[in-house]
């Protein structure tokens, strides 16, 4: 006999169904309302149409827009060395911060000065400090170009960052991961190499993204060196036709640049969590 | 006959809390000695010992005549002489089930990547696991994680085996199926320490019961001297105990 719902499980579903249109209608209904609040409090501002005209303007934007995605190219270039970088100075910089031997305590000690430094500076104060200090020190065989002293300053500031990153996740491998790799007669470099490393990397690569992902745009503060980036490009047309709109331009780029990267991360957070959930921990 | 693993006057203290009491014991080769008592009386302290991930307060320990004890011994090459089986399998995660039984024997043993899994697909398959060499760990049940566990220990050619409470995460139907691998693997000779509170099992494969009590050998004796006929009272009660909760 073929399976039919009950006169029960019947309702149950109609009244699911009418539930979850009135959500839909709720939702419409709040989203138009709140859009229209907005749209009426700065369409009806005092100076909307000076912004308008200033922050907004088409002809100045399809202007702008071949210089600053000139310019977009350099930071593509300065974060692509950034990120390489980035990640293999993080990395040694938290395998030296995990290490136990007494040999290395002046690794150890040099690694927890370099973040702590490093995380506590402000960005820019580094960018200035390398890119107008070290040119001053005026050593023949250091270059002094804008976008690889301030690639250095990006290196050198989110590398503490990420090493902190890794160094969490490879604290938070299991120690008995550890202990099952000594126990069969891994030394302790091979254990690190191919058992808690493997772990340790893959579970902080959202976190990982995440830094990257604000790498990318804050690879356009190298501009304060004088580098011809997206934002500096941008300057230049805004210093000529007194319009903000290029900037705008520039932001924009910016954020199509984050996006890929930020939907990748989305993305392999996602596939992690129900990954776990199938192993039915946590 | 020398003993292949000795144990002499061990002790082993956390902070004031003495564990290990002057324990000495011999382990002759192809024996299977299991070490019995209640939590806490420092099984798996002593096991943790033997492979030398717990350092020693005083005594000594022989393998095979040498004294792995002594101070700036190459620990890591006396682990992988040592074969070591944890509770909570410890496989690693992120390796299919050929892979973590190969990577001792690749990087420790030095085998080529060729012999090492070789070895590794013939031994799932004298134990029935052959169509799960290029799974991962975590689709695996339980048992079958631990069979992998005893296998991948068993993969480095050890000159013995530590089996610590391999079973007391598992349900009754899957011990039965660890219990099997490790009577195969006594049937063939390896010698093995094994901790457990499975009374039935260790009546059936000991050669020797140890029965450990607040740090110390309490009794020692055949299976049928220790569950038959108890000397200490200590020894009574802890069967007893173990009778009342179905255990026996």
């Amino acid at each position: 006999m073929t399976y039919q719902p009950s006169s029960l499980q019947l309702q149950r579903e109609a009244a699911k169904r009418r539930a979850s249109r009135r959500s839909t209608l709720i939702a419409l209904a709040s989203t138009f309302a709140f859009g229209t609040l907005i749209a009426v409090v700065i369409t009806g501002a005092q100076g909307y149409e000076k912004v308008k005209a200033s922050f907004f303007n088409w002809h100045y934007a399809k202007q702008a827009l071949p210089s600053v995605a000139h310019g977009l190219l350099l930071n593509l270039r300065v974060l692509v060395m950034a990120e390489f970088f980035v990640l293999l100075l993080g990395l040694l910089i938290a395998i030296a911060r995990t290490t136990t031997s007494p040999v290395l305590y002046p690794l150890r000690l040099i690694a927890t000065i370099y973040t702590d430094l490093f995380r506590g500076l402000p960005l820019l104060l580094v960018l200035l400090l390398v890119g107008l200090g070290i040119p001053g020190l005026r050593i023949s065989w250091i270059p002094n170009s804008a976008v690889v002293l301030g690639t250095v300053a990006l290196v050198l500031t989110y590398s503490a960052y990420v090493a902190e990153v890794i160094r969490a996740g490879i604290e938070g491998v299991n120690p008995t991961q550890r202990q099952a790799a000594r126990a069969l007669g891994l030394s302790q470099s091979q254990t690190l190499e191919h058992v808690v490393l493997p772990q340790a990397l893959r579970n902080v690569t959202p976190p990982l993204l995440n830094d990257l992902v604000s790498l990318q745009k804050d690879s356009g503060l190298i501009s304060v060196l004088g580098a011809v980036d997206a934002i500096r490009a941008a300057g230049i047309q805004t210093a000529q036709s007194f319009n903000f709109t290029p900037y705008l331009v520039a932001g924009a780029l910016f954020v199509l640049l984050t996006i890929p990267l930020t939907r990748f991360t989305d993305w392999l957070t996602r596939k992690q969590d129900s990954r776990q959930r199938a192993q039915g921990q946590w | 006959m020398k003993p292949l693993f000795q144990i002499s006057n061990l002790r082993k203290s956390f902070g004031t809390n003495l564990v290990l009491d002057d324990v000495s014991i011999d382990f002759p080769a192809q024996s299977t000695t299991v070490i019995i008592g209640a939590s806490g009386s420092g099984k798996s302290t002593l096991m943790r010992c033997m492979n030398l991930l717990e350092e020693l307060d005083d005594g000594q320990i022989h393998l095979d005549g040498s004294d792995i004890s002594a101070y700036g011994i190459e620990i890591d090459s006396v682990r992988a002489q040592i074969g070591s089986v944890f509770q909570a399998f410890n496989l690693f995660p992120h390796l299919s089930v050929l892979d973590n039984i190969t990577l001792a024997p690749r990087l420790v043993q030095k085998l080529k990547k060729e012999t090492a899994e070789k070895l590794a697909l013939e031994l799932l398959k004298r134990f029935g696991l052959e169509d799960k060499a290029d799974a991962f760990p975590n689709l695996l049940s339980g048992g079958q994680q631990q069979r992998v566990a005893i296998i991948r220990a068993v993969a480095t050619n050890p000159k013995f085996l530590l089996l610590d409470e391999v079973t007391s995460a598992l349900d009754p139907v899957l011990i039965a199926e660890v219990l099997t691998l490790i009577a195969e693997l006594k049937s063939e000779g390896m010698t093995m320490v094994i901790a457990t509170h499975e009374m039935g099992f260790a009546k059936k494969i000991a050669d020797s019961v140890i029965f450990l009590h607040h740090g110390r050998v309490h009794e020692t004796g055949t299976p049928a001297q220790i569950f038959e006929a108890p000397q200490s009272q200590e020894l009574r009660d802890f069967l007893g105990a173990l009778h009342q909760a179905g255990r026996l």
